[in-house]
């Protein structure tokens, strides 16, 4: 076929004028064969807008052409047909995956990164981060209910780190807070991998009726495209495929590659577009315009909708003169969607939208065939095939080289580090407090709001967040939790993700949540390099398996590579998140003890394994060893007890030992009461015979709940019956102070308000004097 | 609807003010948007918190302008119940239906956070007696520090016109103020969130008394069935 674009001079857009060089192509991140391929798909040389449509859809960030064969291993469906959670809408078919919750209503929930953006400009690059996610969720029809973010910076000792740290915080504050949508926290860790590369993956979950699900399919031919929201710019140009690229010292001249966000406007979107999907049979299909946005949102519309489509950018609505086709393609202005209505009906839309002052913009309709056509003052400047676009990107299955320093790491024996002494054992727990990761999150999460829309059930810092979902008018109860522990991930990849899941479900069962789903955000450093590829596919495989062991799907996240910046790689890092649901308010638990007189048990035994640990970064600066062993069969047997023993309201606070071992957990079960004190006493010093171990290990598998006098006997029968360790750790009592045996001698005697103070101080320390 | 509460754009606390005073305290409630007339019988009026135009010039100042504000004016000039929280506080300060004005926190940062207030004994709705002498409440904002000129400071203190005193003080706000009403006695406005304190899952219930003590002439007017 004759090109129709280039062969109409003169012509009135410069970018059908561009000679396309190997040079044009290089800078447009596409290798020689994909733009080989490009040119057998089209039979002819594209011009330079759709180069560039073809180089932000084939990018790592939309096509997952390095990951799309390892995500295929997670589970995304439950096995157990009956159980509850059952997925309406699976990973990968929308923008965000929707679950079953009961009685007609379903959850759409995704994680999603924005972590290059952040590192360039930390404030605008969070707070879109936010706005992404956001519309990914309303677009599916759900009202949004909860925010969370997992974030990762280097050491707050760099001034730079701060500046990032606070950057970020106020980014997503000032987005979230505006939107009105709670932000439950999430988690923090600080580590110096993430020096120069900082994660910032924002998730959010909305709350809709199964009838109310929403498609981003272009169908009927002849309904009208809308283009709907602000207008169009020349900010976040490329930004798909900024995010598709390692991180140098230039990457600040990218800064046209961050986007800015106006909170306002999502807000005034989000409401409009609820209101229009509210009106029946209104809406045939929607899609937001996030990365790569008009170009993503027609030729991802179109692709799923079997169709072609036809736009016209003359009509698309613009705030800076003089865009070219290939700038307002490739621009990805924030709080902007692509709605198809049903023809006849455009009326009805453009009212919503007058109602909220946003731009509703008719631009094109949907076509047969399945081409996608763009004109630009009169002539086409873009036509190609939709799904090639969507379908036909590279996948590669990258070569793999296990890392040198997972064999080191397998040599390293505990019997290297000295033993702890009784008198050593303050110390070492105020070293664990302190680290910022340990401490108290306080300074991050009072500057969210978490507790608009009146949801807030457990405000953050327990295990999970908790959110009632009064505004659906439903008496449940919806728990978050986020998790992953780089040093693990790093130390062995495998269990490291398993470790991250596991302890993601525990925090949930600790909150007396049953997992309903996961969504993954994963982490990873240049899947070009063999080493980082190997990391990256073994720790899909270990998620992959785990949440095949307990039956909780993948229904949808987000993959991020090119990680690196000046050192290299970050430590692998894949995220993992899950929703649970709580049938009733009493079985909301928290991990904090409210009174004195409460018996504490340990669950899971004792804990003996120091590999990875924190007590080994902040004792001897050491990320070594092997990590915990996982035993999920073990894993399963906690979870189902603590469910099942919150349910018949025999536990009154459950903690997971976690990150600095039993003493931190122990510390921080009765920092929320003042004067709260515990008196513990352990026989022994359990099977690695060392006290560090046990004290400060994190083994997997382990929780330490607080129960009423008359109900630890239930308590240790029911873990019997489930062949789990239990162990009486001792009590709490109101003389504000930790005091902990081993083996008939004192190791710890502390004021509990000492401890807490170093807590809660560490984060607050380091930023009010920066 | 008999307390009918306003959504302007941005507004965000809105549906949690209607589900407090119908689902909670039993009132009709409804909300009306900034471009449509105050309905008739309405007989109080919440202005809600949010984010009102974005807030990018100075939080409220755009607000002011909408047109149902002229309705709200007129209401309160007629000695219609009117409380504004949080944003809706800013708006009624900047519509000048209150005094003084709310500037960015001196920690220059959003507080959300629950804070304990005293209570001070303003007139016979507002007092310790009816409220406790201590009350926490959910504060989230980050312009809430409270101003206004000696001579207005003044005029509140004398006349009693302060409803809340944060203790400590987590913004800057001169002499503490947390709420305050004018001299009439029917516009009352307030940072914290009274509406995310009156359920059993919220931090506590010192919002129900709170929002009583402002709803008291309608609850009086016309016994209703009380569902918490």
């Amino acid at each position: 076929m004759e090109p129709t674009a280039t062969s109409l001079p003169p012509n009135p857009d410069p970018c059908l004028n561009v000679e396309i060089t190997p040079e044009l192509i290089a800078q447009h991140g596409l290798l020689p064969e994909e733009y080989d391929q490009i040119l057998k798909i089209l039979g002819r040389t594209p011009n330079l807008t759709e180069l560039g449509i073809f180089s932000v859809m084939w990018s790592e960030h939309c096509a997952y052409k390095n990951t799309r064969k390892l995500l295929r291993l997670f589970p995304t469906e439950k096995k157990d047909k009956d159980a509850i959670g059952q997925v309406l809408v699976k990973a990968g078919e929308e923008n965000a995956g929707v679950i079953d919750v009961g009685e007609g209503w379903g959850v759409a929930f995704k994680i999603e990164s924005h972590n290059h953006p952040s590192a360039i400009e930390p404030f605008e690059g969070a707070a879109t981060g936010v706005g992404g996610i956001v519309r990914d969720i309303f677009t599916m029809g759900a009202r949004p209910v909860l925010l969370t973010n997992s974030l990762r910076f280097g050491s707050l000792e760099s001034s730079q780190v701060k500046r990032l740290f606070r950057g970020v915080v106020s980014g997503i504050s000032h987005y979230g807070n505006c939107l009105g949508i709670p932000n439950m926290g999430g988690d923090v860790y600080f580590d110096d991998c993430y020096e120069g590369n900082p994660l910032v993956n924002a998730l959010c979950a909305g709350i809709l009726r199964h009838e109310e699900i929403q498609k981003g399919a272009a169908t009927g031919v002849g309904n009208p495209v809308y283009y709907v929201g602000p207008g169009t710019g020349r900010d976040g140009l490329g930004g798909a495929s900024f995010a598709s690229r390692e991180l140098t010292e230039e990457s600040a001249e990218d800064r046209p590659a961050v986007q800015k966000g106006d909170p306002f406007m999502e807000k005034l979107l989000l409401e409009a577009c609820l209101e229009m999907m509210s009106i029946p049979g209104l809406v045939v299909g929607i899609q937001d315009m996030g990365a790569a946005g008009l170009t993503c949102s027609t030729c991802e519309t179109a692709s799923r909708g079997d169709s072609g489509i036809e736009i016209d950018l003359d009509l698309v609505p613009q705030r800076e003169t003089g865009m070219n086709s290939y700038e307002i393609m490739l621009s990805e202005s924030q709080e902007r969607m692509l709605v198809i209505v049903a023809k006849g009906r455009e009326r009805e839309l453009e009212e919503v939208f007058e109602k909220w002052d946003l731009h509703a913009a008719h631009i094109g309709e949907v076509k047969e065939g399945d081409r996608m056509v763009v004109r630009h003052k009169g002539v086409v400047v873009a036509d190609l095939p939709a799904k090639s676009l969507t379908d036909e990107a590279p996948v590669y299955d990258q070569p793999t080289r296990e890392p040198a320093h997972l064999v080191k790491a397998r040599e390293w024996k505990i019997e290297s580090i000295p033993e702890l002494a009784s008198d050593g054992v303050e110390g070492a727990l105020l070293g664990l407090l302190k680290h910022p990761t340990i401490a108290s999150k306080r300074w991050v999460w009072k500057q969210y709001d978490h507790m608009v829309m009146s949801g807030c059930t457990v405000e953050p810092g327990s295990d999970a967040g908790v959110v009632k979902l009064s505004i659906a008018g439903i008496n449940k109860y919806l728990a978050i939790a986020n998790d992953c522990n780089n040093r693990f991930c790093y130390l062995e990849p495998y269990t490291g993700a398993q470790i991250a899941f596991v302890e993601c479900m525990r925090n949930l069962a600790c909150s007396g949540a049953r997992a309903l789903a996961v969504t993954d955000n994963l982490n990873f450093g240049n899947p070009n390099k063999p080493e980082a590829y190997y990391m990256l596919k073994e720790c899909v495989k270990g998620l992959a398996d785990a949440c095949a062991h307990f039956d909780v799907p993948v229904v949808g996240g987000n993959v991020s590579l090119y990680n690196e910046h000046g050192e290299g790689a970050i430590d692998p890092t894949p995220v993992v998140s899950m929703v649970g649901l709580i049938d009733h308010a009493d079985k909301v638990t928290r991990s904090s003890v409210e009174e004195a007189g409460l018996e504490l048990l340990l669950l899971g035994g004792l804990p003996d394994e120091l590999g990875g640990s924190y007590y080994l970064q902040t004792q001897y600066n050491k990320k070594e060893g092997t990590c915990p062993k996982v035993n999920l069969a073990a894993e399963k047997a906690l979870q189902d007890l603590l469910i099942s023993q919150i349910e018949e309201n025999k536990i009154t606070a459950a903690h997971d030992i976690a990150e600095g071992g039993l003493l931190v957990c122990l510390s921080e079960m009765l920092f929320n009461e003042a004067e709260l004190g515990a008196t513990v006493s352990l026989a022994d010093h359990g099977r690695s015979g060392r006290l560090d171990a046990l004290l400060f290990g994190e083994s997997q598998g382990r929780a330490i709940i607080a129960a009423q006098k008359d109900d630890v006997n239930a308590i240790l029968d029911a873990a019997k019956d489930a062949a789990l360790s239990a162990i009486s750790l001792g009590s709490t009592n109101d003389s504000g102070k930790l005091k902990v045996e081993v083996a008939g001698s004192e190791v710890l005697d502390a004021n509990v308000s000492g401890l807490k103070n170093v807590w809660e101080r560490a984060i607050p320390d380091h930023m009010e004097h920066a | 609807m008999k307390v009918a509460i306003i959504q302007f754009p941005g507004s965000n606390c809105d549906w949690d003010a209607e589900h407090s005073v119908r689902d909670v305290i039993g009132l009709s409630a409804g909300r009306v948007w900034h471009k449509d007339p105050l309905p008739e019988g309405v007989e109080a009026v919440i202005v809600p918190g949010g984010f009102s135009f974005g807030d990018y010039l100075r939080c409220g100042a755009i607000a002011r302008f909408s047109p149902i504000m002229e309705d709200v004016k007129r209401f309160a000039d007629q000695g219609g119940q009117v409380l504004g929280i949080c944003n809706g506080f800013q708006i009624l300060c900047e519509s000048g239906l209150l005094p003084g004005a709310l500037v960015r926190n001196d920690c220059m940062e959003f507080r959300c956070i629950n804070q304990t207030l005293k209570v001070e004994n303003s007139n016979d709705r507002f007092n310790q007696e009816i409220l406790s002498s201590e009350l926490t409440l959910p504060i989230a904002h980050g312009e809430g520090n409270y101003r206004a000129d000696d001579p207005v400071l003044a005029q509140l203190e004398a006349n009693n016109q302060v409803l809340l005193r944060y203790q400590p003080n987590p913004n800057g706000s001169l002499n503490d103020i947390a709420g305050i009403r004018n001299q009439t006695g029917n516009v009352y406005g307030m940072m914290p969130h009274p509406e995310r304190a009156v359920e059993l899952h919220h931090p506590c219930l010192d919002g129900l008394p709170v929002l009583r003590a402002f709803l008291q002439p309608l609850l009086s007017s016309s016994p209703v069935e009380l569902s918490a």
